[in-house]
C-alpha cells in the first residue's frame, strides 16, 4: 500500500510539473514581459536592469526552476490586468468558487446518487423511466442556458430570486462567506442549482450503469440462490459494489464542478475564479492564466490521490494482503 | 418405493421470448432425487443443464420464464411460491454452488461476514453462534487454519479453497438438495476431484440430496448414483449410473459413451457423434436427434417420442416403443 | 515479395466481404429492428436530418441572409416573434421568431448559426476520430513504452473535463497567436481544441481492439511475407471498431456542439462575424432583461433539441449494437 501512495505522489509530482511547463511557456510565448512592467518611455537600460533584476537573462531551465519554486511558494507574479498580485487576486476570488462548486456538489449527490440506485434497483418502473427521460433532457441541456432559464423564470418573469452577483457576505478571519446570511443563499441558490443539474443527471446515469452492472454479476446471482433478503443484496452486497467505481466518478465530477463553474459565473456574474479566468483569457492576462492552470491542476491532482486514497478504504483487494496457504 | 421423492420436476419446460418467436431452453423434462441421492445431469453444454437447475430454484435470469410443469420440494409445490416464500427456501432447503468460485463470492466481504450473513438470514443463531457455526463449516470443508481465514477476503483464497469456502455456504444451514452447477468446471484438474469427493461427502453427512449438473461424464460415473441425459433441452434417458453406462438405451447416450476412452483398450481414434447440437431456433420436429442418429427411421422425423420405461432406465426412444410392441404381438 | 490483392486475400480471407458484411451486420437485423421498434429513435433521426438540412441548405432556403449587413434594417429590430404582441409591438409574419436587436430574422439566423456549429462540430469530431485512431493502432500495436505514454496522457486528460481542456487550448493558443488574429485561425484553434478534448475516447477504443487482434495468426503471417503488419491490422480493426467509434462518434458530436456553444457564449469560440448557436445566445442574453427573451431562448432551443436528437440517436446506437444492456 505505501508503495502505491509513492508511486501515486510521483505520479501527482509529475502531472503537475508538466502543467507547470505550460504555464511557464505561456510566458516565453507571449512578447516580453517587460513591455508590461515599464513605461514606454523607459530606456534600454532600465530595461536591461529590470530584465536582470527578474533573473530573465538566466538560462530557460533556471528561470523554470525558479517559476516553480516562486508558485510552489504562492508567488504568481502580479496581473497585467488588475495590476495587483495575483494571490491577492485569487484570495478574494476563490471564496466565492469554492463555496458555489460545495453547494452544488452537495445538491448534485443528494439527488442524483438516490435517483441512480432506484432507477437502477427497478429499471423499469415508470418513475425510473421518467428519471431516464429528464436525465437525458438534462445532459443535452448546456449548463449556460440553464442558468438563463432560470434566470428568464426566476429573476425576470417571477422577480422572485437576485440573478447576478454575491450578497450577504460575512467575513469570518479573511473568508468571505455568504453562507451565513438569507441574503447570501437567496443570491447562491440560482447559480448551484444550475451548476448542479448537469452533474446531477450525470451522477445519476452513471450509478444506474454501474447498478446494473453489478446486479448482473455471479455473486449477486449467488446471493440470491443462498436466499438472502432482497435489502441485504440491493443495499449491502451491490450498492457497497457501485461504490467503487462511483468514487472515481464522484471525484471527476467534483473536478468537473469546477471546470463548469467558470460558465456558471459568466451566466450569474458570480465573482469567483471562473469569471477571473474567463476575463483573463480576454485579456490575455497571462500570469492569472497560468496560475489558474496551476491552481486547477493542483485541485484534480488532490482530488484523484484522495479517490485513489479511497478505493483502499473500500475495496480489500487493493490492499495487498495476500492469503497464506493454497 | 413409496418414499416422497426430495425433489420432483414434472413436465418443465422453460421459455425465452424473443422477436423470433419463443425459445424452448427446456422442454417438458421429468425427474426426480431421492433422499440422500446424487442425481447426475449431463449433457453437452447447450443442453439446458444448467437452465433446468436454475429453473428449479427459480432464478432465472428475465426474459427466461418457467413456461409450464410442476416442480415439487418433498411434496410442496414449490415453482409457483411468491417471491418471499421462495426466497426463504433458497439457502435454506436448496443451497447452490455455481461454476465459478472466483466470481460466485462477494469481494468486498470477507468469507466469515458472507458464511455468518447466510446463517443468520435462515436461522435464530446470534452474531457469535453463527461465527462459531461458521467456523466450524470452513474446517469442515477442509480450510486449515480457519480461524484465521475466516477474516480473510475471497481474492486471499485460491480457487480450490474458494470454491470450498462457495460449498460451506450451500450446506450451512443443512439443505435438503444441494444443486451444484458444474462445481468443478473452472478448476485446475489437479483438484477437480479432492473438490467432487468433497461435495458428495459432505452432502451425505448433512443428509442432503444432490443435483450434479456437468458436462463431464467420468465425474458422473464417480459420484451419482442415477444419471439424467439432456439433449437440445430435453430428457434423453434417466436412470441408474451403472445402467446407463454400461447399456445405455437412448443412441446419443450410446454416441456419448462411446467418445470416453478406456483404460487398457487400445483406440486409434475415439468415436465421435457426427454433426452438433441444434441451436434452440432450429430443433427438428420429432425426435431433436433424429438429423444425427444412427438408428433413426420414419416415424423419429414425424413424432417427438415420450419417456419410456425399460427397467429402472426411462428412455425417451421410439426404438422402445416399437419393441414393446414386438414383444406384445410375439407375446 | 509483391503484395497483390490476391495474396492479401489469402493472409486476410475474405477482406473485402468482411468489410460488406460488417456492414450489412450493422443495418441488418437486430440494429434495424431496434431502429424500427423505438418510436423516439424515429423521431430523433427524423429531427436530426431535418435540421442538418435546415442549417446547410441554409443559404437557399433561409427566409433572410443574416450574413448580409447591407439587407438589415433597423426598423425591424426587437420584433417579437410573429404570433405575438410583446410592448405594443405586433410580430410581423415575415419574422418568424421575431428579429434582433439589429433587424436580424432569428429564424435565418439560427439556421446559419447551425450551420456554423455543426461544421465546428462535425470538423473537430473527424479530427478527433482520425487522430485517436492512429494514436489507437499504434498505441496498442508497438505496446511498451510508447504505449504507456500515450495510455498515460489519455489517463491523465480523462480527468480533466473536455470543457476545461478545450478553453484553456483555445485560450492559450489563441493568446499565442493574438495578433494574426484572423477569422479563419480562430476556427481552427477551435477545432483543434475541442478535437484535443475528445480524441481519447477513440483511442482507447481502437486500443483494446488492436490489442486483440494483434497477436491473431494472420497478423504474424502478414510479417513472415513482408507486407508492413499495420497494414493489415489497419484492415482487420477498423471493421472490428466500426460500432463502437460510430457510436463514440455520435456523442462526441453532441458533446462537440455543446462544447463549442459554451466556450462561443463564454466570448471564447468562433468570431463574432460568424455567429454560431452559442454566439446568438450570448447577444441575446443581453437582451434578457429588458424583455426580448426570443432572441436567446428559440436559439437555445435550436440548440437543445439538436444536441438531444443527436444524444438519443447516440443512446440507441449503444444500446442497439451492444445487446448485453438489453
Amino acid at each position: 500500500m505505501f508503495a502505491f501512495i509513492v508511486q501515486r505522489m510521483f505520479q501527482a509530482i509529475l502531472v503537475m510539473l508538466a502543467v507547470a511547463l505550460v504555464a511557464f511557456s505561456l510566458f516565453q510565448f507571449v512578447g516580453d514581459p517587460i513591455n508590461n512592467m515599464v513605461g514606454q518611455d523607459a530606456t534600454e537600460e532600465q530595461r536591461e536592469a529590470l530584465r536582470e533584476r527578474l533573473g530573465l537573462n538566466d538560462p530557460v531551465p533556471i528561470q523554470f526552476a525558479k517559476f516553480v519554486i516562486n508558485t510552489a511558494q504562492g508567488d504568481f507574479g502580479v496581473s497585467y490586468r488588475i495590476g495587483q498580485s495575483v494571490d491577492v487576486v485569487l484570495a478574494d476570488r476563490l471564496p466565492a468558487t469554492l463555496e458555489l462548486v460545495f453547494v452544488a456538489a452537495i445538491l448534485a449527490l443528494l439527488f442524483g446518487v438516490p435517483m441512480g440506485i432506484y432507477s437502477g434497483l427497478h429499471r423499469d418502473s415508470i418513475l425510473s423511466r421518467l428519471f431516464q427521460t429528464i436525465s437525458l433532457i438534462g445532459i443535452s441541456l448546456p449548463t449556460f442556458l440553464i442558468g438563463i432559464l432560470l434566470i428568464l423564470v426566476f429573476g425576470v418573469w417571477l422577480q422572485a430570486l437576485p440573478t447576478f452577483g454575491r450578497r450577504g457576505l460575512i467575513d469570518i478571519g479573511g473568508w468571505d462567506t455568504g453562507l451565513l446570511t438569507i441574503d447570501g443563499w437567496r443570491s447562491l441558490i440560482l447559480p448551484a442549482t444550475t451548476l448542479a443539474l448537469f452533474q446531477l443527471t450525470l451522477i445519476m446515469r452513471l450509478i444506474r450503469a454501474e447498478m446494473l452492472e453489478v446486479l448482473r454479476t455471479d455473486y449477486i446471482k449467488f446471493a440470491r440462490a443462498r436466499g438472502l433478503k432482497n435489502r441485504a443484496i440491493n443495499y449491502g452486497h451491490a450498492l457497497k459494489n457501485t461504490l467503487v467505481p462511483v468514487i472515481t466518478i464522484m471525484g471527476l465530477q467534483i473536478g468537473s464542478l469546477l471546470a463548469f463553474s467558470i460558465i456558471t459565473e459568466t451566466v450569474f456574474q458570480w465573482p469567483g475564479m471562473g469569471l477571473l479566468i474567463i476575463q483573463a483569457i480576454q485579456f490575455v492576462d497571462i500570469p492569472v492564466m497560468s496560475t489558474y492552470l496551476v491552481l486547477i491542476a493542483f485541485f484534480f491532482v488532490m482530488i484523484n490521490l484522495m479517490v485513489d486514497l479511497l478505493y483502499f478504504v473500500v475495496d480489500p483487494r487493493l490492499r495487498g494482503e495476500r492469503g497464506g496457504a493454497h | 418405493m413409496a418414499q416422497t421423492p426430495v425433489l420432483e420436476v414434472r413436465n418443465l419446460r422453460v421459455e425465452f421470448p424473443t422477436r423470433k418467436g419463443t425459445l424452448v431452453a427446456v422442454d417438458d423434462i421429468s425427474f426426480h432425487v431421492n433422499e440422500g441421492e446424487v442425481l447426475g445431469v449431463v449433457g453437452e453444454s447447450g443442453a439446458g443443464k444448467s437452465m433446468t437447475g436454475t429453473a428449479v430454484i427459480n432464478l432465472l435470469e428475465p426474459p427466461g420464464r418457467i413456461g409450464g410443469g410442476e416442480v415439487y420440494l418433498d411434496g410442496r409445490r414449490i415453482d409457483n411460491l411468491p417471491y418471499e416464500q421462495m426466497r426463504r427456501i433458497r439457502g435454506r432447503q436448496i443451497g447452490m454452488v455455481f461454476q465459478d468460485p472466483l466470481t460466485s463470492l462477494n469481494p468486498l466481504y470477507t468469507v466469515g461476514r458472507q458464511l455468518i450473513e447466510t446463517i443468520r438470514t435462515h436461522t435464530d443463531l446470534s452474531e457469535q453462534g453463527a461465527r462459531k457455526r461458521a467456523l466450524e463449516l470452513l474446517a469442515e470443508v477442509g480450510i486449515p487454519s480457519a480461524e484465521r481465514r475466516i477474516d480473510q477476503y475471497p481474492h486471499q483464497f485460491s480457487g480450490g479453497m474458494r470454491q470450498r469456502v462457495v460449498i460451506a455456504l450451500a450446506l450451512c444451514v443443512n439443505p435438503r438438495l444441494v444443486i451444484a452447477d458444474e462445481p468443478t468446471t473452472a478448476l485446475d484438474v489437479s483438484i477437480q476431484a479432492q473438490i467432487i469427493a468433497l461435495l458428495k461427502k459432505l452432502c451425505h453427512e448433512h443428509g442432503a440430496a444432490v443435483m450434479l449438473i456437468t458436462h463431464d461424464m467420468g465425474v458422473i460415473a464417480e459420484t451419482a448414483d442415477r444419471v439424467a441425459v439432456m439433449y437440445a433441452g430435453r430428457l434423453a434417458e434417466v436412470g441408474p449410473v451403472q445402467q446407463v453406462i454400461q447399456q445405455a438405451k437412448h443412441p446419443y447416450t450410446e454416441g456419448l459413451m462411446g467418445s470416453i476412452p478406456k483404460v487398457g483398450h487400445h483406440t486409434d481414434r475415439l468415436a465421435q457423434i457426427e454433426g452438433s447440437m441444434p441451436r434452440l431456433t432450429e430443433i427438428p420436429n420429432g425426435c431433436a436427434y433424429h438429423p444425427r442418429c444412427p438408428k433413426a427411421f420414419a416415424r423419429c422425423f414425424a413424432e417427438r417420442p415420450d419417456l419410456i420405461t425399460q427397467g429402472a432406465t426411462d428412455v425417451s426412444c421410439w426404438l422402445y416403443d416399437e419393441e414393446l410392441q414386438r414383444v406384445e404381438a410375439h407375446g | 515479395m509483391a503484395v497483390n490483392a490476391e495474396n492479401l486475400e489469402q493472409l486476410a480471407p475474405g477482406f473485402g466481404a468482411r468489410v460488406v458484411d460488417s456492414f450489412r451486420r450493422f443495418f441488418d437485423g437486430d440494429v434495424f429492428y431496434s431502429f424500427r421498434r423505438s418510436p423516439i429513435t424515429i423521431v430523433a433521426f427524423v429531427v436530426t436530418m431535418m435540421l442538418f438540412f435546415a442549417s446547410f441548405l441554409a443559404p437557399w432556403i433561409a427566409p433572410h441572409n443574416t450574413n448580409d449587413v447591407a439587407s438589415l434594417n433597423l426598423m425591424n429590430a426587437e420584433l417579437p416573434p410573429a404570433w405575438m404582441e410583446v410592448y405594443g409591438v405586433q410580430g410581423s409574419a415575415e419574422f418568424p421568431l421575431g428579429t434582433d436587436n439589429q433587424g436580424r430574422d432569428v429564424l435565418s439566423a439560427i439556421m446559419f448559426g447551425m450551420q456554423i456549429s455543426l461544421l465546428v462540430g462535425f470538423a473537430s469530431v473527424l479530427l478527433a476520430l482520425v487522430f485517436g485512431t492512429i494514436l489507437g493502432l499504434i498505441s496498442g500495436y508497438v505496446g511498451g513504452r510508447t504505449d504507456a505514454i500515450i495510455m498515460r496522457i489519455a489517463d491523465v486528460q480523462l480527468t480533466f473535463p473536455a470543457i476545461l481542456i478545450a478553453l484553456m487550448i483555445d485560450g492559450i493558443a489563441s493568446a499565442v497567436i493574438q495578433g494574426a488574429h484572423g477569422a479563419e485561425v480562430s476556427f481552427v484553434v477551435l477545432i483543434l481544441a475541442i478535437a484535443a478534448s475528445q480524441w481519447v475516447n477513440f483511442a482507447r477504443t481502437v486500443r483494446g481492439s488492436t490489442l486483440v487482434e494483434k497477436n491473431k495468426e494472420y497478423v504474424q503471417a502478414a510479417k513472415v511475407i513482408g507486407i508492413h503488419p499495420i497494414m493489415i491490422m489497419l484492415r482487420h480493426v477498423l471493421p472490428n471498431v466500426t460500432g463502437p467509434v460510430l457510436v463514440i462518434a455520435t456523442l462526441s458530436l453532441a458533446l462537440a456542439v455543446l462544447t463549442e456553444a459554451t466556450l462561443s457564449f463564454l466570448g471564447v469560440g468562433v468570431p463574432v462575424t460568424q455567429p454560431s448557436l452559442g454566439t446568438l445566445i450570448r447577444i441575446g442574453n443581453d437582451f434578457l432583461f429588458s424583455g426580448q427573451w426570443w432572441m436567446t431562448i428559440f436559439p437555445g432551443a435550436a440548440l437543445v433539441i439538436l444536441v438531444l436528437a443527436v444524444n438519443l440517436l447516440g443512446d440507441w446506437l449503444r444500446d442497439a449494437l451492444n445487446p448485453k444492456l438489453r
